[in-house]
This record gives structure tokens, C-alpha cells and sequence, in this order.
């Protein structure tokens, strides 16, 4: 958050698909713009030093820890927070295999999970075991102990042994 | 359940999908940091940047005059009441009052309109200190001449649970012993075993930060807080601030994650305070680095000596060691009574003594994380023992089942509490098998395996109620917390069992102590074991109720009736729940609503020398490398044994092992707070590493034991702690199997490589002399 009396900037982006514009202190964190302001509150604040991933958010369709980028940062991008991307289509196949194998408990670190492993596979990133452990070393889970997670993956990498 | 036997299980043994899935994954699930009230202020908390110092004087007057700003509590505004809480030992102000005792203590909060203006207002308060001598560790607290840290007589808390206070003793604030047998004399023991061993302060780390709002307002108190125990806040606030314990309602959705260290009373006194002044509803949301000083895992210094005849029959063991709970005791009397009783290990001991001391220090408190005591003690016994096993030239495995207790034998070595209810070698053969046991080792390889005993399930004090509404769906009230472990799944399945409904179609809910039946706290691995058993209870009530219903109107028998997929059966006729709740009352209305109870029976108290409830089984084996280069040590196969009694839900179960497995991982090679004069250093996620998804193992293998021996449900007894207990301890035993012994942990690459270094040089020297 930022001291009262900072300059504010305008900034226009959109989020979610919907335009939004607002006059934003040029120090408001992306993550507090998207918890205070629009009340989307899906991403999480944990660590606040961009270590955890539970504030991810997907910024042009790259991941981007919200707790360390600012607002104005976003001007003229999409952002797509969870809230968002559960409107999908797509979201239906990462919610069944996390579902499918219980790959999620307290459910904190869930939202930025799933946008991290959106944008992996989006990049083409999602495949071997590797790829998924380095994608995802980012996030930090501390309830599941990955393994449930890595198994989801795999399911979303299409490598699940059937 | 009916007289008719049942002869299969619906929905309980099924791996049903977790009921709070859909909610989490899509961004929906509100946690406290989530919510807003209307007139919400936001509160932030002026900490101390001392570890010991008395308060000369605090100058609010500066913040006063920041926009925004509604109120600035202090220690002052507490005059009117007894402002002391704790539900051990009443030791803890809700401010600092005249003195601080640790870096991170509350001295004063804020509450104003943005959490920007409460920012700064917080650095506006000008506070003069005058810095006392720290005493941040261990041996300074205990040294002759250390200053006791408390000047008020130690008052018994609320929850002590676990006899007198006792005399306190300089900083020793809690004194727990286990006497059996008489110690053989010097040289009697074949195999003696002696050394000092180390266990850091550890950060539980759930991953969303201690959270309350607090609205003060005419009828008392309303909190939406993430606290695992809603009943033992309840009480410990309404003692506080003098109110009837139902004029204190607290409401509790989801955590995001507890372990422990959102167990017992934390910030909700000060959030409570801080509203009551304020007028407003007020929300206080930690920082990490502001959780990291409300609750973490003792340190601790342990010396253990352990005989054994030259067979490698155990002769006995002496265990003293000191537990670091830092300014206030929290729940350290507890941790160090429970890691006394683990103490000695499972193990048959002609002759055992315990002395655990819980010892104040100008350090942030310490409190319940997963698995305490155990986690403490089983890696220092079982290294102990293996390297028995090595002289007297058995595989540790055999040793193990040489001497260990078997079902029916008491556990504690002077015969007190509960016997043994699991089947440990069993359990041990299981684990070692799974890990590759018998095959050959490559040089810089080991496996261990270790076997240990947690007393759970807490005082075993829950109730539960059950509803079935006029639509033939089902709530189920039950004050467990939904923390991640999965107890909404998991309470759904057995009452939908005993309803014979779907549980699809059987909800529950989150505690609201205004409704919600009481239930003591959700820990000690105790929600399903005790809470479930509630749950069952009241469901089985509830189904009276449906089956009489149907006895009156087929005119039957009703014990004759048989509930299914939400019909009532009987000789051919069936009729579906809400007709028959139509029935009952004559309209389209009405409810089924019973209750559940689990309480101490049989002249039982409960008490924590009559228990514990059950001993949950720690158990796990491993494969490791270590890199004699570097000092790197990779686990390459593990085993967690889930000796569960019966898996209610088997996915939950291994999801719940899987999740200690991490966390064990984390505290033997890597998690470890670290102290400079009492001062946490390394207050941030950067500097202090929890597991990340690189170091999940490549072979992971969670196996179930279900023998029905537990006091639960279907015979079900608690899980998810024991992992972590075990997996340290057998990370432990498996590095000194692959040649380097070590009696300090986190086994962090430098010390095990340094290590390393030594046992070179001293191999190098005996072959030289």
C-alpha cells in the first residue's frame, strides 16, 4: 500500500477481459490493486518477496508475482486472475485433474498454481517431469507435498502413465 | 447402525473427491484476509525491536495526528481488566506491559482507515527503551545468575491440562518426568550409547498469515479469526475481557494451512483489544515476518544415554533435554510433555528416566507444530539405537523387532496410560521392505528406517450435530477446522454413511461457536479419531429418528428399518427421505436434528496422565545419497506408514502423509530459524527455505495400515502428523548407514560435509597412531 498524498497515475488495462482504468499511486502493488480495489482476491498474499508464487497472476500470459509488481506495470496488458480464467473453457481439464487427485488442501497456493501451470502449457513448457518441477519451483506448497501436484501436471502435460 | 449387519461400507473407505475442491480451485474460497466488514478499520501492531528491554515511556501523539488514523492502544487502555492470557500457563499480556521480552513483541496497535495510514502511524509511535541483558539461548536462561524473565507469580492457565504447575525453577517453566526402573550402574551396559544432540527452531509456514476481525459491540464480541481451536479462544477471550462465554462468538471459514501455528490464542486478544477501543470492526492481518514471532517450533538441546546387553537387548535409557519456548510458555508445557513421552521410544525398557524442561528465553514464543515432541526426540532415540544395532552387529531392523512393544504392552516405560493399540514391527517391515531393504548399497548410500510413538487425539471432549432437512439433504455442525487436512470430506462421509445418503448430498460447515457444537480444537490428529466419532454419533441418532419415522407409519419394528441412498427400506416397501420427513410432520417442513457426544467414560477424566486417546504410529523409511563433496544429501525412496486403523477417505490419508513426508524433509535437511541475541535473522522466505516441488523424492510411497485398532469411528485413528516425526529421524539413521553421523540438525550441506572432513581426519589419524 502507499503513503497517502503520492502522486497518482492513470492507468488502463484489462482484467479478466473487462476493461478496466483507474488513478493509481504510482508505488500500488498489482496484488493490492487487484484485492482492494476490484475485490478479486483469488491471488493470495504469503511471502511478499515474489518466493511462494500464492499471489501469481498472469500478466500478457506470463506468470508475474502481483505481491512485487506495480499496478501501473499493468498498464495497457490483460491480466487474468483465477476468477477469470474459471469463466474458461480450458479451466474444466485443470480443475478435474487436481480434483481427480486431491491435488490441493488448504487450497491457499491453489490459484497460483493452476495460472503458473496455465502459462507453462500455454508456452509449451508442460512436458517432461523436469520441466514441470522447474516450472513450477515457483510455488510453493506447503500442505500437498508436491507429489499430488506432479501428478496433476503430468495429467495436463498429457505424460500421465494411463 | 441398525440390527441388520451391514455388510458393506457406502461411502466410507472411498476416496470421495474433497466437498471444499471447487470453491478453492476457482478463487472462491474466502480466507479472513478476504473479508471486509462495513466500518471495517485496519489494524497494525508496533513491535518491539528489542529483545529485552523495559519501556521507559510510548509517545502516541504523532500517530494520533496522522489522517486516518481512528485509535492507538496501549498497555494503558488494558487498566480495566486482567490482561493476561495463556492457556498453559497465564503468563502473556496483550501488550507489553513495562517491559518486552522478546524481539517482535506487541507494544502497541493501530487501527485506522487504510492499512497505509495504520503503516504509518505504527512508525509514528516513539517508544523509549531501556535495554535489559538477552537471554537468547538455551544456556544463557538456564545459567546460575540469569535474571528470571517473569516477575509475576506464574498463574495456571485455563487449559494447563496436564497436572500442577509445579515450582517454577529460574526460567524453567514446565518440568516433565518419566521414571521406571533402576538404571544399571557404570560399565554394567555392554553397549552404551552418550551424546548432546541439537534440534533447531523451525517455522511451520502455513502459508496465509495469522488473520482476526474483531467487532466489540452491545451483546460482546464477534471475530472471524483463523484459529484451529474456536472453543478454547471462546473461553480464553470471554476470562479476558470479562464476558459470559456465549457473548463471545467466533466464526471460522477456511485456513490456509495451520500445522500448529494457528493453534490456541494468538492475535485475537490483541484484535479484540484493539476494537473494543476503537468502537469498529477491526481486521488484523499478519506479515510473514510478523507470524514468524507468533508461533514457531522449539529449539532445543538434548543429552541421551542408552544401554543395551551385548545381544542387543535394551537395557535402559536417560534422556535429559531443554526446550526453548521463548518469552512465553504458549503451548511448550505440552510440546515438552508429549516429547517426553516420546522420549524413550516404543521400545520394552527395564529402566527409563526422562527429564524434559520447557525454558523461558527472550525469543518469540513456541508453540504446537505438527507432530511436537516426536518430531524433537525419534531422530536422537532411533540414531541412538541403530548404532546399538551396528555393535552388536544386527540389522537395525531385528533389533526393532527384538524390542519393541507389541499391541496390549504399555508404552510408557512405568506402565501409566494408554497401551500399545498398533502393530509396530509390522509396521517397520513394511516401511524398510518398501525402501529396498535387502538390496545391496553403493558407497554414499543408506537407508534407515524409524519407528516412534505420538500421544494424540488431545483431551477427547467433542460434539457434533446432525440435520436433515425437509429435502432429505443433510448439515453437519462439527467445530473441526478445515485447515486443508479434510475434515469436511471426511465428517460428510461418515454421516452420510449412517444417514444412508449420498454425501453428495451432506454438508459441513465451518465452526461458529454461536451454533456449532463444541468441540475442544482441531490438532493432535484428533478430528476424525474423536470430532468423527461425534459426528457418527449424532448421524446414528439422527437415523433413529428416520427409522422410527418409517416404524410408525409401516407400523414395524423400527431397529428393523433400513436406510439407504436416502430411502428408508423395509420387507419390499421403500420411501424416499423427504417423504417420509413429510410424514413425519404432516406438511412439506420440519427436521430431523440430534446431537453427538464423545466425553471420558468409565470414571475417566481425560486427563493428559490417563491418556493420550491413542498413539499415533510414526513410521517411515528412506534411501539417501550423500555427496561427500559438497555434503548434499538427496533422499532418493521413501516409505510414510499411515497406520490409520481405518482410511474413512484412502486419498486423504496418503495426501496427508505426503504433506508430513515434505515437511520432515524440510526440517532434517534445510528449515532452521536462526537467532542473534535473541533476534530472528532470517525472517523471510528467501533466507529461510521450506520444501519446494525440486525436492520431492523421485519414489514416494505412502502405505496404509488398517487393522481397526483405533478409538475412532469404524475403528479409525488420527494420521498426518506421524510422517514427520519419523522421516527426520530416518534421514538421520540412513546418512550415518552411508557413514556419516551426525547429531545436529538441519543436516545442511556444510555442517554434513564438515562432518564429513572430521571423519576423514579421524580415520586419517587412527591409521597414522
Amino acid at each position: 500500500m502507499t503513503a497517502p498524498g503520492a502522486q497518482d497515475l492513470d492507468i488502463e488495462l484489462t482484467v479478466n477481459g473487462e476493461p478496466v482504468s483507474a488513478s493509481v499511486p504510482a508505488s500500488e502493488l498489482l496484488l493490492d490493486f487487484l484485492r482492494e480495489r476490484l475485490r478479486l482476491t483469488g491471488a493470495k498474499r504469503s511471502c511478499d518477496a515474489q518466493v511462494c508464487g500464492t499471489c501469481t497472476v498472469l500478466v500478457d500470459g506470463g506468470p508475474v508475482s502481483a505481491c512485487t509488481y506495480l499496478a501501473v506495470e499493468a498498464d495497457g496488458r490483460a491480466v487474468l486472475t483465477v476468477e477469470g480464467f474459471a469463466q474458461t473453457a480450458e479451466f474444466a481439464e485443470f480443475e478435474n485433474a487436481f480434483m481427480r487427485h486431491a491435488a490441493l488442501q488448504c487450497g491457499y497456493c491453489t490459484p497460483g498454481l493452476l495460472l503458473t501451470l496455465k502459462s507453462l502449457r500455454d508456452a509449451g513448457e508442460l512436458g517432461s517431469d523436469e520441466q514441470i518441477r522447474h516450472g513450477l519451483d515457483g510455488n510453493i506448497c506447503r500442505c500437498t507435498g508436491y507429489r499430488a501436484i506432479l501428478d496433476a501436471a503430468r495429467e495436463l502435460a498429457g505424460t500421465a502413465p494411463s | 447402525m441398525s440390527v441388520l449387519e451391514r455388510t458393506e461400507l457406502l461411502e466410507v473407505g472411498v476416496s470421495k473427491p474433497r466437498k471444499d475442491a471447487a470453491e478453492k480451485l476457482r478463487g472462491q474460497a474466502q480466507y479472513v484476509g478476504d473479508m471486509e466488514m462495513a466500518g471495517m478499520l485496519h489494524g497494525k501492531v508496533l513491535r518491539s525491536p528489542h529483545a529485552h528491554a523495559l519501556i521507559r515511556d510510548i509517545d502516541v501523539s504523532a500517530a494520533l495526528a496522522i489522517p486516518g488514523v481512528a485509535t492507538v492502544l496501549t498497555a494503558a487502555d488494558l487498566d480495566d481488566i486482567e490482561p493476561y492470557y495463556g492457556h498453559a500457563i497465564k503468563d502473556r499480556p496483550i501488550l507489553a506491559i513495562d517491559r518486552v521480552r522478546f524481539a517482535g513483541e506487541p507494544v502497541a496497535a493501530v487501527a485506522a482507515e487504510s492499512e497505509a495510514a495504520a503503516e504509518a502511524a505504527v512508525r509514528a509511535i516513539e517508544v523509549t527503551y531501556e535495554e535489559l541483558p538477552v537471554l537468547g539461548t538455551l544456556a544463557q536462561a538456564l545459567a546460575a545468575d540469569a535474571a528470571p524473565l517473569h516477575q509475576r507469580r506464574p498463574q495456571v492457565g485455563l487449559f494447563h491440562g496436564l497436572g500442577d504447575l509445579g515450582d517454577q525453577e529460574g526460567n524453567v517453566c514446565y518440568r516433565y518426568r518419566l521414571d521406571a526402573g533402576e538404571l544399571p550402574g557404570a560399565g554394567e551396559g555392554d553397549i552404551v550409547v552418550e551424546g548432546d544432540y541439537t534440534f533447531p527452531a523451525v517455522y511451520q509456514y502455513a502459508m496465509e498469515t495469522h488473520a482476526t476481525i474483531a467487532h466489540y459491540h452491545g451483546d460482546g464480541v464477534t471475530l472471524w479469526a483463523n484459529c484451529q481451536h474456536p472453543f478454547l479462544v471462546q473461553a480464553e477471550l470471554a476470562d479476558l475481557f470479562g464476558l459470559e462465554i456465549g457473548a463471545v462468538r467466533i466464526v471460522v471459514g477456511y485456513l490456509g494451512g495451520g500445522f500448529g501455528s494457528k493453534s490456541y490464542t494468538k492475535l485475537e486478544p490483541l484484535t479484540v483489544a484493539l476494537a473494543r477501543k476503537a468502537g469498529r470492526p477491526v481486521r488484523i492481518v499478519n506479515r510473514v515476518e510478523e507470524s514468524m514471532v507468533t508461533s514457531r517450533r522449539h529449539g532445543m538441546s538434548c543429552h541421551m544415554r542408552t544401554t543395551a546387553a551385548a545381544d542387543g537387548t535394551l537395557r535402559s535409557r536417560e534422556v535429559r533435554f531443554w526446550m526453548d519456548t521463548g518469552a512465553y510458555a504458549d503451548n511448550g508445557p505440552r510440546v515438552t510433555a508429549t516429547a517426553g513421552d516420546a522420549a524413550p521410544g516404543p521400545y520394552r525398557w527395564p529402566a527409563v528416566r526422562v527429564e524434559a524442561n520447557c525454558v523461558y528465553c527472550n525469543t518469540p514464543p513456541s508453540g504446537s507444530y505438527r507432530a511436537f515432541g516426536a518430531t524433537h526426540l525419534q531422530w536422537i532415540g532411533e540414531s541412538q539405537l541403530d548404532e546399538i544395532a551396528r555393535r552388536a552387529g544386527l540389522d537395525p531392523v531385528e533389533l526393532r523387532r527384538r524390542n519393541l512393544v507389541t499391541p496390549g504392552e504399555p508404552v510408557r516405560p512405568d506402565g501409566s496410560g494408554k497401551p500399545l493399540d498398533a502393530d509396530l514391527v509390522g509396521d517397520v517391515e513394511r516401511a524398510a521392505q518398501a525402501v529396498g531393504w535387502d538390496e545391496p548399497r553403493r558407497p554414499w548410500v543408506g537407508r534407515g528406517v524409524s519407528v516412534g510413538l505420538l500421544a494424540a487425539g488431545a483431551h477427547p471432549v467433542s460434539r457434533a450435530s446432525v440435520r436433515v432437512c425437509s429435502d432429505g439433504s443433510a448439515d453437519v455442525y462439527v467445530g473441526t477446522t478445515e485447515m486443508g487436512q479434510g475434515p469436511r470430506t471426511v465428517m460428510a462421509q461418515i454421516a452420510a454413511e449412517e444417514l444412508g445418503l449420498p454425501s453428495e448430498l451432506v454438508r459441513v460447515h465451518g465452526a461458529d461457536t454461536r451454533f456449532t457444537p463444541y468441540d475442544r480444537s482441531t490438532g493432535a490428529s484428533r478430528s476424525t479419531t474423536v470430532a468423527g466419532l461425534a459426528v457418527k454419533r449424532a448421524a446414528e441418532n439422527a437415523a433413529a429418528r428416520l427409522r422410527e419415522t418409517a416404524g410408525e407409519l409401516w407400523e414395524v419394528d423400527p431397529e428393523a428399518v433400513r436406510l439407504t441412498r436416502g430411502r428408508a427400506e423395509f420387507a419390499g416397501e421403500e420411501i424416499a427421505f423427504p417423504e417420509l420427513i413429510a410424514k413425519r410432520f404432516g406438511f412439506r417442513g420440519g427436521e430431523i436434528i440430534e446431537g453427538g457426544e464423545v466425553r471420558p467414560t468409565g470414571g475417566a477424566t481425560g486427563s493428559y496422565a490417563e491418556g493420550p486417546h491413542f498413539w499415533e504410529v510414526c513410521c517411515a523409511a528412506v534411501e539417501i545419497e550423500v555427496d561427500p563433496d559438497t555434503g548434499v544429501v538427496t533422499v532418493l525412496r521413501t516409505a510414510t506408514v499411515a497406520d490409520v486403523g481405518k482410511a474413512i477417505n484412502p486419498q486423504l490419508v496418503e495426501r496427508q502423509d505426503e504433506g508430513a513426508l515434505l515437511q520432515g524433509i524440510g526440517n532434517a535437511l534445510f528449515e532452521e530459524m536462526l537467532f542473534v541475541d535473541g533476534e530472528i535473522i532470517n525472517d523471510n522466505l528467501l533466507e529461510y527455505r521450506v520444501p519446494r516441488i525440486a525436492d520431492l523424492p523421485a519414489q514416494t510411497r505412502s502405505i496404509i495400515v488398517e487393522n481397526a485398532d483405533g478409538p475412532g469411528p469404524y475403528g479409525a485413528k488420527g494420521c498426518g502428523e506421524g510422517a514427520l516425526a519419523a522421516i527426520p529421524a530416518a534421514i538421520v539413521c540412513a546418512l550415518a548407514d552411508a557413514g556419516v553421523p551426525m547429531t545436529e540438525l538441519p543436516l545442511t550441506p556444510e555442517r554434513v560435509w564438515r562432518r564429513i572432513g572430521e571423519l576423514r581426519s579421524q580415520a586419517t589419524t587412527t591409521m597414522e597412531g
